[in-house]
C-alpha cells in the first residue's frame, strides 16, 4: 500500500527534523510551500469533496475522512516539532541575554558583553 | 593528600537557588581556603544572595531562574573574567561537599599537571552514599564510560577542577541538570587531561530534599541522547 510508504517517509522525515535540530532556507522554503499547497488542495478538497476518497483509494485507503486524518497527525507531528526547536533556539537566546545581563550588573568595568561567538555560528 | 590553601589563585563556583539557610556556613568554611568565592543565585527567592555577600563572596545574580547548568557557566565565565584566577573550582551550595577536599583537588591540579581534577565519591570505599542513590550512579557512572571512554568512578559529581585553559573551552549548551555528563563529553572530545581526586559527600536531610529525583538520569539520558546524535548529523 502507498499510503505506508507515504506515512513512513514522513515519520522518518520527523525523526530527522528533531535529530538536525536546526532551521535552515531550505526548511523556509518547505515550509513555506506546504502552506500553500495545504490552502490550495484544502480549497479543491471543500469543493469537490469526492475527490478526496478517489485519492485514498489510490493510494490504499478507504475513505477520504481517513487520509484527512492521517495527513493531520503527520502535519501536527511536523508542527510539534518545529514549535519545539523554535522554543529551544528562544530559551538558548534567553539564557545568554539574562547572562549577559546578571554579568553586567555583577561587573559594569568589564565591556565583555558581546555575545558568545559560538551562539551565532548555530543559526 | 590532604592539603591547605591552594597556592595557585582559584575562583570558587557555587550556583545557588534559595540555599539561604546553608549558605553562610558554606562560604564561611571556603573562605579559610579559598580567596575568591563567587556565587551565582539563580533567581532565588530568599535573600540568600545579600547572605552570600555578606559572608564574603561575589554574586552574581540571575534575573530569573535559568538552571544549575547555566548558572555554572555563568560562574565559570565571570571567573575567568579575573585576570589573575588560575583554576576554577566547581562546588555545590547545599554543604555536601568539603572544602578541604577541594582544595586539595587544586594541588593535585598543580602537582600533576592536570587539566581536569574531578571529584569521586567512589575512589574510597565510604558507606555514606544512600543505598538507592547508589544504584543510579553506577548505571551512570558505567553509561559514561561506555560513551565516553573516560576511566572514571563518578559521573555526576559537583566538585570538579577545571584550570583556565579547560575552562575556556568548555561551554555549558545544557542548562538544566545534565551538566555534568556535557562537561564529561567535552573532556573526552577535547582530551584534555585529567584524574579523580577521593571526596566525602555528606548527605544530609537538606541536600537531599535538595537534590535531584533518581528518574532525572532518565531525562539527562534523553538529553545527551539528542545531544549526541544533533553532533554527529
Amino acid at each position: 500500500m502507498i499510503i505506508k510508504l507515504i506515512l513512513l517517509v514522513c515519520l522518518a522525515g520527523a525523526a530527522l527534523v528533531l535529530i538536525r535540530g536546526k532551521r535552515s532556507a531550505l526548511s523556509l522554503l518547505l515550509r513555506r510551500s506546504l502552506t500553500l499547497v495545504v490552502i490550495v488542495v484544502g480549497g479543491v478538497a471543500v469543493l469537490f469533496p469526492g475527490a478526496v476518497t478517489e485519492v485514498a483509494q489510490a493510494v490504499g485507503v478507504g475513505r477520504g475522512t481517513d487520509l484527512v486524518l492521517y495527513l493531520l497527525c503527520v502535519t501536527f507531528l511536523f508542527v510539534t516539532i518545529a514549535l519545539y526547536l523554535r522554543l529551544n533556539e528562544m530559551h538558548d537566546r534567553y539564557v545568554e541575554l539574562a547572562r549577559q545581563l546578571a554579568l553586567h550588573e555583577a561587573d559594569p568595568q568589564a565591556h565583555d558583553t558581546h555575545l558568545d561567538s559560538r551562539d551565532h555560528e548555530r543559526r | 593528600m590532604r592539603h591547605d590553601r591552594p597556592t595557585a589563585p582559584t575562583a570558587l563556583v557555587i550556583p545557588m537557588h534559595n540555599e539561604a539557610s546553608v549558605i553562610s556556613g558554606v562560604i564561611a568554611a571556603a573562605r579559610a581556603h579559598f580567596a575568591t568565592i563567587i556565587c551565582v543565585d539563580d533567581g532565588s527567592a530568599d535573600d540568600c544572595a545579600a547572605l552570600a555577600r555578606e559572608a564574603g563572596a561575589i554574586v552574581v545574580r540571575h534575573p530569573t531562574n535559568l538552571g544549575q547548568g547555566a548558572a555554572l557557566e555563568t560562574g565559570i565565565r565571570h571567573a575567568l573574567r579575573l585576570r589573575d584566577i588560575e583554576y576554577v573550582v566547581t562546588f555545590d551550595a547545599d554543604g555536601q561537599h568539603d572544602v578541604r577536599d577541594a582544595a586539595s583537588m587544586v594541588r593535585m591540579a598543580q602537582d600533576l599537571d592536570l587539566q581536569v581534577v574531578l571529584g569521586s565519591r567512589f575512589l574510597e570505599p565510604t558507606g555514606t552514599v544512600p543505598a538507592h542513590r547508589r544504584a543510579v550512579l553506577r548505571a551512570a557512572v558505567r553509561f559514561t564510560r561506555s560513551t565516553t571512554g573516560l576511566d572514571v568512578t563518578d559521573a555526576h559529581n559537583g566538585l570538579r577542577v577545571l584550570r583556565r585553559d579547560a575552562a575556556e573551552r568548555i561551554r555549558l549548551r545544557l542548562h538544566g541538570m545534565s551538566h555534568a555528563s556535557e562537561i564529561l563529553n567535552v573532556i573526552a572530545r577535547e582530551s584534555f587531561s585529567y584524574g579523580e581526586h577521593p571526596v566525602t559527600v555528606t548527605y544530609t536531610s537538606y541536600s537531599q530534599a535538595k537534590g535531584q529525583r533518581g528518574y532525572n538520569a532518565l531525562n539527562i539520558l534523553y538529553d545527551l541522547a539528542l545531544h549526541r546524535l544533533r553532533a554527529a548529523a
